[in-house]
């Protein structure tokens, strides 16, 4: 059965097409990464599958529920982890948890267990009864993941859970929600832009771009689709012509998808060992003063960069507005 | 309708904890009342006309105060929705089974709470000052009824704006450009008697007014308590209207995000 199902969902602010036709489903007890740049619409998804934001058009359902019809059923069945923080902080942690879990109907001893076992699963005993104010950037990170869980729901909506925290407290993250994910049974719908983060917990991925889903699929399959490698040739850095020698690569005959990022340019071919004579020489021919040469089988930042290509650090951009 | 009376207590729990744990907050809500109360008794005790029928210009003044605090903290009061907004508290409480109308009666109750502890504070401080309630038990009730009301309506109307502006000092200038002149547009600081007549004439229409008069009715008068029970009755109407205004922005948030 699947725990999310969304289908042609649509939204539009003002000016702006935030869903343009988003469509996917989730199997129960799976982790599904949403993979884009800020600005993609990943954020708006996740918002209209928690009931948070009224789609324009399309229908999603999510454990069972129409998000639209029945959005209290759908609110007692989550857990929804937002982008941002929302620990209130003049409230120590064991406050936060008690209200969240009165919120969603519990009470009484049953409740101040649960408290207590999510404290301790969590890392976050000893602070409980500090205000929040002071926890640290991963702590109150917890704190939200803690505030997710309480009412033990069966599907988890982790909007970038390691924006912001440091690489320390990110893999934390990740073990965390590995663990989440295999003891607790949940359905988790994650989102991100690290690539890295996709490709470690998430079993399938769909990578956004402009409000629609760019494509679909387990990360090995996508990087397999992927067919051949990449070589990335570094030019010197006083040498200004990167542009020119991308059109010496391009004109080879087993390259594609030729890129331009600073002085080095980016090809995709078959096979590496085989193409790198070929281009170097070329490159030598022409007086293309070559600094190094790399090739690398595909990873899901190549599956990134194949798909909506450019435009992301267009959007990227526009994101950040 | 039971999970939401529960909800909105918890709420209001919560926003009453945290205030408690801000201590220049209970230094401002403690001692502010009382600077008023001695600051404006001192500088017009001399005045006798001012008092209107009162022993003491301070007896006149103390329901007074105790209505502008309660007013003034309710304009004020939606500084904490948009800081539930910026912490994204709200939107937690909005993905999870809470009750919409909790959300926002929780903080306009809180501000009504506050309001009645404070008119505690200033009948003590009165007490100390010479001022008794000649209204009784009757009177206590009444001035904190005004109390709780006055903060209520306000409150309501400072979250409703709260929602709509979503920005501090939006709001800071629309608490202090509808607050000042509804003070002095009120028989706060000088008897009807004194006014003149247009300002009197649009004070019937203020509701900081009505908490006044209901207010000094039960401290200075012992009553009459029917044209009291109008005005509080007409406070209650106004509380329902700024609380209805505050959901209908609460709402467009909504619609917004």
């Amino acid at each position: 059965m699947d725990a999310i199902v969304a289908e042609e969902l649509q939204k539009r602010y003002k000016a702006v097409q935030a869903l343009d036709g988003v469509s996917f489903s989730v199997r129960e007890g799976e982790v599904f990464g949403l993979l884009g740049p800020n600005g993609a619409g990943k954020s708006t998804t996740v918002r209209v599958l928690t009931t948070l934001t009224q789609p324009d058009s399309g229908r999603a359902v999510v454990a069972g529920e129409d998000v639209v019809r029945h959005p209290n059923r759908v609110r007692r069945a989550i857990g929804y982890v937002a982008q941002d923080s929302g620990v209130d902080w003049e409230a120590t942690g064991r406050e936060n948890l008690l209200l969240q879990g009165r919120i969603h109907g519990m009470a009484g001893p049953p409740l101040h267990a649960r408290v207590d076992e999510l404290l301790g699963l969590l890392g976050l005993t000893d602070a409980a009864d500090r205000v929040a104010r002071g926890y640290s950037g991963g702590m109150k990170r917890r704190l939200d993941i803690a505030l997710g869980l309480v009412h033990r729901p069966r599907v988890l909506f982790l909007d970038e859970p390691t924006t912001g925290l440091d690489p320390e407290a990110r893999v934390a993250m990740w073990v965390e929600v590995e663990r989440l994910a295999a003891e607790e049974g949940l359905t988790i719908l994650l989102t991100t832009h690290y690539l890295e983060e996709a490709d470690r917990l998430a079993e399938r991925v769909a990578i956004v771009s402009r409000g629609r889903i760019v494509v679909e699929g387990r990360p090995d399959e996508l990087k397999a689709g992927l067919r051949g490698e990449s070589v990335t040739v570094e030019l010197d850095e006083t040498d200004h012509r990167a542009g020119e020698a991308a059109e010496v690569v391009r004109a080879l005959a087993d390259t594609s998808e030729v890129k331009v990022e600073g002085h080095h340019v980016r090809a995709r071919v078959p096979n590496g060992a085989q193409a790198i004579p070929a281009i170097l020489s070329a490159l030598d021919g022409r007086g293309f003063p070559v600094a190094a040469v790399t090739t690398a089988r595909p990873s899901l930042d190549d599956v990134y960069l194949h798909y909506p290509g450019r435009e992301f650090a267009m959007e990227d951009e526009e994101g950040k507005q | 309708m039971i999970q939401t009376v529960r909800q909105t207590g918890w709420m209001v729990v919560r926003q009453a904890r945290n205030l408690m744990r801000e201590p220049i907050w209970i230094a401002m809500m403690v001692i502010q009342p009382m600077i008023w109360l001695l600051l404006y008794g001192q500088l017009f005790s001399k005045v006798a006309p001012l008092r209107g029928g009162a022993s003491s210009y301070i007896e006149f003044l103390t329901p007074g105060i105790v209505c502008m605090n309660a007013f003034f903290g309710g304009s004020w009061s939606g500084m904490a929705m948009i800081s539930d907004l910026d912490r994204h508290v709200i939107d937690r409480f909005l993905a999870a089974p809470a009750s919409r109308l909790a959300i926002v009666l929780s903080q306009v109750v809180r501000a009504g709470v506050t309001a009645i502890l404070q008119a505690m504070i200033l009948l003590v401080v009165g007490y100390i000052l010479g001022v008794r309630v000649h209204g009784g038990v009757l009177g206590f009730l009444v001035v904190f009824a005004a109390a709780f009301l006055l903060a209520t309506v306000f409150a309501g109307f400072s979250h409703g704006v709260a929602l709509l502006l979503r920005r501090e000092a939006s709001m800071i200038a629309t608490a202090n450009f509808v607050g000042l002149p509804l003070m002095f547009l009120s028989s706060i600081l000088i008897g009807a008697a004194l006014m003149p007549g247009w300002i009197k004439g649009v004070s019937r229409f203020n509701p900081v007014n009505w908490g006044v008069q209901a207010a000094r009715n039960a401290v200075v008068f012992d009553g009459p308590w029917g044209p009291t029970a109008v005005y509080l009755l007409l406070l209650l109407a106004a509380t329902a209207a700024t609380s209805g205004f505050a959901t209908w922005s609460f709402r467009a948030y909504q619609r917004s995000i």
